[in-house]
């Protein structure tokens, strides 16, 4: 396939940026779209050039690197796919294809397409954990019982591997998806009890301290997420916080 | 541990907009009652939407909500303008390339655009009826204020910018089934009321509410221009 690449160039968080345009040819249908950002790095190496930095690491789905917005899109046209999940079958020979980097305040560019995601690291260190013992005399996990459907829910909360695809796709930068996925894993399991109110209102008050935007609830975070989070997740933590807000504790 | 406190936060400003837009939607109910007696032809139609103008200006109860009205649709745009505010400057640079339409309704996206129009309406529609009752000249008939030939005349062909009346009224009463047809079930996501089982009567209610209400709204205009002519 020959393709034809809009790619946002950036020469490090101060600089202006600008959109660049390469050609690449001999593009393979079977390639993942990392696989054809090597190839075009490649090209800008041998041709003098800097290449384009962008953030990867499993290539398989799981770590949440690759933050790419792609024809308009976080993680281009695929569902439930990461940038390394998809390939360049999902686009046609001589198309033209834009690469942008995650757009929101709270993620800073870096250089070119990648994005200082650390705002998420801090909403989880406001309060997205739970606090035990570890002493030697821990409790084993199992030994707690959780009904199916609460593991199942919690488990499934818990798949959010923190990419801010959702950010990324929300009008409004709002980090609502991620957090309430966070807030969710814990509030329902046994275990996250405890702490369920002052998570709830630490990481949303986090959350706000960044920067990111208000819900409107528009359902773009969860129709662009990898993981397939569901809304249901920010209607309970908006539920949630509201029940912490109303205890004055 | 740092708590903002539940008046600061961005979820404080959802469930205000949640609460007022949600009243807002129990208050075009009322209202849309009363504007359906327009249907009554002749005298004795006359006689019952004044009798109705009568009563919402002047039974206590009535007032009190009336009140509560204007405070929500004044706390309801302020908020509202607050939000957009501050969801701009979540995103100062923007997409050279979005796709908004791949995952996101229309109406979602352009609440504030939507809520704009319906203000402007609002301006206008107070203007020409509740200002007029309230404060302005109007004619009287059996003792009461004559709202019914106000109305009639203003939505009239003799009325110089009549048509233009029913188009603008028609115009504004489809942005707001497109912000009800959104805005009605995300009142409840909002607020947390989510449920696997009620959740989707919420969604299909908000969507023939947001239909309905309007589109019955926008008929009166359109029945008296096209019986006056
Ligand atoms: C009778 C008139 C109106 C009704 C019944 C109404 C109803 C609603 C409802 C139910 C919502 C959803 C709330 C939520 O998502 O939590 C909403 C959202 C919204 N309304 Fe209205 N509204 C009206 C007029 C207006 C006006 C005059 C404006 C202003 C300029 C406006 C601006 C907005 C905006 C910007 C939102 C989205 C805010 C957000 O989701 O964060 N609305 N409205
Ligand atoms: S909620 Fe989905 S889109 Fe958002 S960070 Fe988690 S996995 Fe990524
Ligand atoms: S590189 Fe790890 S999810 Fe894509």
């Amino acid at each position: 396939m020959d393709l034809t690449l809009n790619v946002w160039r950036q020469n490090g968080p101060e600089d202006k940026g600008h959109m660049e345009t390469y050609p690449v040819s001999g593009v393979s249908p079977d390639m993942s779209f990392l696989e054809m950002m090597d190839m075009l790095n490649d090209q800008i190496i041998r041709d003098g050039g800097d290449p384009v930095a962008f953030d990867h690491d499993c290539r398989e789905g799981i770590c949440g690197m690759c933050s790419m917005f792609i024809n308009g899109e976080a993680h281009g046209p695929g569902r439930g796919v990461t940038t390394c999940q998809l390939h360049m079958r999902s686009f046609k020979d001589g198309d033209s294809i834009t690469i942008e980097p995650w757009r929101a305040s709270a993620f800073p560019v870096v250089k070119d397409l990648a994005v200082d995601r650390s705002a998420f690291d801090r909403i989880i260190q406001s309060g997205g954990y739970i606090s035990v013992n570890t002493s030697g005399e821990t409790l084993d996990a199992n030994a707690i019982p959780v009904p199916k459907p609460q593991a199942d829910e919690a488990f499934s909360a818990a798949t959010c591997i923190g990419c801010g695809a959702c950010v990324a796709s929300c009008k409004n930068a709002s980090a609502m998806l991620f957090v309430s996925a966070k807030v969710s894993q814990f509030a329902l399991l046994p275990q996250g009890q405890p702490e369920r109110a002052s998570r709830v209102k630490r990481m949303v008050d986090q959350m706000d301290e960044e920067g990111f935007g208000n819900c409107t609830n528009t359902g773009a975070c969860a129709v662009e997420c990898p993981k397939g989070i569901d809304l249901s997740n920010i209607a309970r933590m908006n539920r949630d916080f509201l029940k912490a807000s109303a205890d004055s504790e | 541990m740092s708590n903002n406190g539940l008046l600061k936060s961005s979820l404080a400003k959802k469930y205000l907009m949640a609460l007022t837009g949600l009243f807002l939607c129990t208050f075009l109910v009322g209202h849309l009652a009363g504007n359906l007696q327009l249907f009554i032809q002749g005298a004795e139609g006359q006689q019952a939407f004044n009798e109705y103008a009568e009563f919402m200006t002047t039974f206590p109860l009535v007032k009190l909500l009336s009140y509560l009205t204007y405070a929500c649709v004044l706390f309801h745009i302020v908020d509202g303008i607050v939000l957009t505010i501050r969801n701009r400057k979540s995103r100062p640079v923007g997409y050279v390339k979005e796709k908004g339409s791949a995952n996101a309704s229309w109406a979602s996206r352009n609440m504030g655009v939507l809520g704009t129009i319906i203000a402007v309406f609002l301006v206008s529609h107070m203007q020409t009826f509740w200002y007029k009752m309230h404060f302005g000249e109007m004619p009287m008939h059996d003792g009461l204020k004559d709202l019914h030939t106000v109305v009639l005349a203003f939505f009239s062909p003799e009325n110089s910018l009549g048509i233009v009346a029913v188009l603008g009224y028609v115009l504004a009463q489809m942005a707001l089934a497109f912000h009800l047809v959104h805005g009605f079930q995300s009142g409840f996501q909002s607020l947390g009321l989510r449920h696997p089982k009620y959740t989707p009567a919420i969604e299909k209610t908000g969507y023939l509410f947001g239909i309905g209400v309007p589109l019955l709204f926008a008929i009166i205009p359109v029945f008296l221009y096209i019986t006056q002519l």
